[in-house]
């Protein structure tokens, strides 16, 4: 359960992060970053606004190139390929700024994440001939059943656009789960909810880490969702890993209070004050 | 809740469409229409043809692209050089001599795309990159994998060139002993579907080159880019006696034979829709779609959006191309000017006010374009007929600015709707509920 | 020992590929000048630089307006070409002089421009881009269009009345009229007076401020949509100073005369780099000096130009997109 030794030869994590960085001309966005987390553990990446913690998920994900560093994912080296090559080897996630397909329904939002799977080839689609109409009706049911299991199966047929706030990021994160992965990426899905619908956000997640068997890396910005439902901790700041450990080394952690609410609070502080 | 019987929606549209063509039929035997008019909507389905090409592109595909007339104009060409001397050809001084160049071309075009996919040119640079750059400067890595890179190049090129000529010869016996074969009529009818169907490869497969370096640009640039393609084409056409004499340059190409007819026309723009519908409605249509909605988001759902840009302007051209072979075989004459920048924007007008995303739409806005700028001419009065070419973009601006979803905005009739999902109740585990309320905003939330 | 040997080859080769370029172009500029003479090819450099210089004040309206609202004004070219028509009707119906019609076309071209804005663009700048740029061309096929009917311009080719004489002087072979001249200075100077206003001037500090970032520049009190359409102002009003010098050099207008110049010297804006005013500088003079050399040099080159101009553009697009000064932008994710 604990982060392995970053650096550690011989033993390679089912995630493994090493000293990656990113530089964008002048702005060192991330500097050697390392962070290892093993199979079907729920991992969290907290930090400041602007730590660099997007940039990181990026990185993985493969939007960015990074300057230098590796990803290993479950013994593949990740850095340098193409983002859906990173999805077809077991990578999903979600965005900060919910990223749907607005103009399509909720069913399609989440039929797409099936593409990779769908089973028939162009020639099949295009004559309606071969496995396309029984491929087709599995890949629907498929969704549709998935839909049900996230209480958006009613509105199948709606715009994803039309969708209130917070089902849209249910839907971003039935979407992304659609598409297999092992490893999930959660980049603040708290954002913008009210306390009431955090908790319940929480309790989605662990529903979701034990029901899927999945491995989940989650970015949040806010500590309370983090200390909750994450195992271990790695805290960022100017692209750097400031501290790592569990909710209670972090809480109580001199630098991660600094580094959220300035140096005044550094010295002589209380977990509740970190904590709210 | 279980949904009413409805008449699966084939049924009403093949009527529809069976009734339309029936109609037309019946209205030039009858002579009710005059050959003018029967070209007029003969004209029309082409251009819907057309346009429904470049509604995949920008439409469905979301590349805002300037360049279609340019695949217009060669399927036009390309059809035509195989039709107009097919009996006598300047080539080789026989009968399939175009035909055969034109078809060991393409495949030979094709192999040496295959050549470069199966060899990973892309791989092998970035091995011998990585390999380079810790003993040299960037910049003499650039030029040395630059150099391996044309180099490589040019040995599949000249591969490709040997494998070409092999090929006409054997294109040039199967054709000739084809067509032999044949009686005459069915022999002109087979090679007009053949022109067609060239015409449409052909426009598919520089659709394709072009795209390649093209489409990773953004959304206005490749506007431009496409429209500078456009001009280039237009300008070869306009020079094209400098290399082709058949095609006579500025002058216009003549002696097409007129083999369109109402049934090839309408025919061809069927069997267009049903690709396109087939195509839209799976799943590769929706991962065009979602290239439009957001890159970023359709490439972390593992889809390749550059494979699927590609694969959208392809077929765009290939509808292109079909288009100008049938219009090409329309008048039985071409000229370039028919296949400038201002004609160019036409099929963008129309799918604009059809609808971008709506099939449905950019049919009805093709025939209603042909009606109205034919139409315009008769019902204006004496010399008011070039009011039409200002009342066109009038429309247009008043679309843009009231009404940017167009006519039909992405509503479509009929078949070409949407299948509906089946129908299912699904019993959903107990333990789901927490994922069922996360977020809030759920209607059964206490 | 090998790595090292391997290393120094490769070197030697890749400066040896950087010596034969050199070679060539120096080989191939020496071949221009025996081709024809010396004379011909300054001649042609010369009404290259003067062409080029036209198309930078066609340019600079398309550089600008993108830079502040990321449109490409398709309407441009036609803003052109009627500064050329309002001249030529000042000049042959009313016999007014130089200064006085170049001076009037600009002012038309001016309230023609900030019209247009108003009513097609600015209801149009939350829409999408490609909204925009559709609703451009529409107004420019109206533009065309309209001013091609019988009643208004007519469709067509009219002989343009020079203002003034035309002296030509003789520097040993190569010809130069005081049309060049004049071109070369009018150019200049206004390109010198627009760098004054953008640099030096408060409302230069604001149109910069608005070009880099819209809602702050409203939060600082500036003044965002006047802004905007005093850029399409001074875009078109240099426009339309050059369809006037355009005109008086090449003496033969039509409706549809905007279409190619401005779509080259859009082309130059992109080769320069859009956005950036040097860029459209130094993109049209070498566009126009292109665009002179194919039609003196390449056979057939007259009916070739057009081909050789958009191949340029297809170049700067794959090799380096941003255009000569311009900056790779980087989205955020």
């Amino acid at each position: 359960m604990t982060d392995l030794q970053p650096g550690a030869s011989g033993v390679t994590a089912f995630l493994d992060i090493r000293d990656l960085t990113m530089q964008f001309g002048g702005l060192r966005a991330v500097s050697d970053f390392t962070m290892a987390v093993p199979e079907h553990g729920l991992y969290g990446l907290i930090g400041p606004n602007g730590a660099g913690k997007t940039t990181v998920f990026n990185m993985v994900t493969g939007l960015y190139q990074p300057t230098s560093g590796e990803i290993h994912f479950d013994g593949h080296i990740v850095n340098g390929l193409q983002p859906h090559e990173i999805t077809h080897l077991g990578i999903a996630r979600t965005f900060q700024n919910i990223r749907l397909f607005r103009n399509l329904t909720v069913l399609d939002n989440v039929r797409i994440a099936y593409h990779q799977h769908a089973g028939y080839a162009l020639l099949e689609a295009v004559t309606r001939l071969g496995r396309f109409r029984r491929q087709e009706r599995l890949l629907t049911e498929q969704a549709q059943d998935f839909l049900a299991v996230f209480g958006l199966h009613d509105r199948q047929l709606e715009l994803a656009k039309n969708l209130p706030y917070g089902e849209q990021r249910r839907l971003e994160i039935a979407r992304a789960l659609a598409a297999q992965p092992r490893l999930l990426l959660l980049d603040e899905p708290a954002a913008g909810m009210n306390p009431n619908e955090t908790e319940t956000l929480m309790q989605l997640i662990r529903f979701v880490h034990d029901e899927f068997n999945l491995t989940i890396l989650l970015i949040e910005h806010q500590m309370r969702v983090v200390m909750g439902i994450c195992e271990w901790i790695t805290v960022m700041d100017f692209g750097q890993v400031i501290a790592r450990g569990t909710a209670d080394d972090i809480q109580s952690n001199t630098q991660v209070i600094e580094a959220y609410l300035g140096k005044q609070f550094g010295k002589g502080l209380t977990s509740d004050a970190a904590a709210s | 809740m279980k949904r009413r019987f409805t008449i699966p929606t084939w049924i009403p549209t093949l009527v529809f469409a069976a009734a339309i063509y029936l109609a037309v039929r019946y209205a030039t035997q009858t002579e009710t229409i005059t050959r003018y008019w029967y070209q007029v909507i003969q004209f029309a389905a082409i251009t819907a043809i057309s346009a429904l090409g470049l509604n995949l592109i920008y439409g469905f595909n979301g590349q805002f692209s300037l360049g279609h007339v340019g695949f217009y104009a060669i399927g036009a060409y390309g059809s035509a050089l195989i039709t107009k001397d097919f009996g006598r050809n300047p080539w080789s001084g026989d009968r399939v001599g175009a035909l055969s160049w034109i078809i060991a071309a393409q495949l030979g075009i094709l192999l040496v795309l295959a050549a470069f996919r199966y060899l990973r040119i892309g791989r092998l640079r970035q091995r011998v990159r990585s390999t380079l750059a810790s003993s040299l400067q960037p910049h003499e890595c650039n030029v040395i994998c630059l150099l391996l890179t044309l180099a490589i190049t040019a040995l599949i090129l000249a591969a490709g060139y040997y494998a070409t000529i092999g090929l006409h010869w054997v294109a040039y016996r199967l054709n000739t002993a084809l067509y032999a074969a044949l009686p005459q009529k069915l022999g002109v009818a087979v090679n007009f579907a053949v022109a067609i169907l060239s015409g449409g490869t052909m426009a598919a497969l520089v659709s394709y080159l072009v795209g390649l370096p093209l489409l990773r640009l953004g959304s206005d640039y490749f506007g431009i880019a496409t429209l500078g393609f456009a001009i280039m084409m237009y300008t070869a056409l306009q020079n094209s006696d400098l290399v082709i004499e058949t095609m006579k340059g500025a002058r216009g190409m003549v002696g097409i034979p007129p083999y369109t007819t109402w049934t090839w026309a309408f025919g061809a723009l069927v069997v267009c829709a049903i690709i396109m519908r087939n195509l839209i409605r799976s799943s590769q249509g929706r991962a065009i779609i979602s290239v439009r909605e957001d890159e970023i988001a359709a490439r972390a759902m593992g889809i390749n959006v550059a494979q699927q840009k590609a694969m959208a302007f392809s077929f765009g051209g290939f509808f292109a191309g079909i288009a100008g072979a049938l219009f090409a075989h329309l008048y039985g004459f071409l000229h370039p000017s028919s296949f400038n920048m201002i004609k160019g924007f036409d099929p963008l007008i129309i799918i604009v006010f059809g609808g971008l995303g709506s099939m449905t739409g950019t049919i009805v806005a093709s025939i209603g374009f042909a009606l109205l700028i034919e139409g315009l001419r008769v019902i204006l009065p004496q010399g008011f007929e070039d009011w039409r070419f200002v009342i066109y973009p009038i429309l247009l601006l008043l679309v843009m600015l009231l009404r940017q979803e167009g006519l039909l905005g992405t509503r479509e009739w009929g078949w070409l709707r949407a299948p509906l999902p089946p129908d299912r109740d699904i019993p959903v585990p107990p333990r789901a509920l927490a994922a069922q309320r996360a977020g809030g905003n759920n209607s059964e939330e206490a | 020992m090998n790595k090292a040997i391997a290393r120094t080859a490769l070197r030697g080769l890749v400066w040896l590929i950087y010596a034969a370029l050199a070679a060539g172009i120096v080989w191939g500029i020496a071949y221009l000048v025996r081709i024809n003479g010396p004379v011909y090819f300054v001649q042609s450099v010369i009404d290259g630089l003067r062409l080029g210089f036209v198309y930078a004040l066609i340019a600079l309206g398309y550089t600008m307006v993108y830079g502040i609202v990321r449109l490409i004004n398709f309407a441009h070219g036609d803003v052109f070409m009627v500064g050329a028509f309002t001249s030529f009707y000042a000049i042959s119906r009313y016999g007014w002089g130089f200064v006085p019609a170049i001076l009037l076309a600009m002012i038309v071209c001016t309230l023609l421009n900030v019209i247009i804005e108003r009513i097609a663009y600015k209801p149009l700048r939350n829409a999408p881009r490609i909204a925009a740029l559709i609703t451009a061309i529409g107004v420019s096929f109206f533009l065309e269009y309209f001013t091609a009917l019988r009643w208004v311009f007519s469709a067509d080719y009219i002989t343009y009345k020079r203002p003034f004489e035309v002296v030509v002087w003789n520097l040993k072979g190569v010809l130069i009229t005081n049309i060049t001249v004049i071109i070369v200075g009018v150019t200049i100077g206004l390109l010198v007076l627009l760098q004054f206003i953008i640099n030096r001037t408060k409302i230069g500090k604001a149109m910069r401020a608005t070009s880099d970032d819209k809602p702050a520049s409203r939060l600082m009190g500036i003044n965002v949509d006047g802004i905007i359409s005093l850029t399409f102002a001074i875009g078109a009003a240099l426009a339309g100073a050059g369809g006037v010098l355009y005109a008086i050099a090449f003496p033969q207008i039509w409706t549809f005369m905007g279409i190619m110049p401005g779509l080259k010297a859009f082309v130059a804006a992109v080769l320069g780099g859009i956005g950036n005013i040097l860029g459209a500088l130094v993109g049209s003079l070498l566009m126009g000096t292109v665009d002179v050399m194919v039609v003196s040099f390449v056979p057939n080159g007259s009916r070739l130009r057009d081909l050789f101009a958009f191949l340029i553009l297809i170049i700067v697009f794959l090799v380096k997109p941003t255009g000569i000064f311009g900056e790779t932008q980087i989205e955020k994710v």
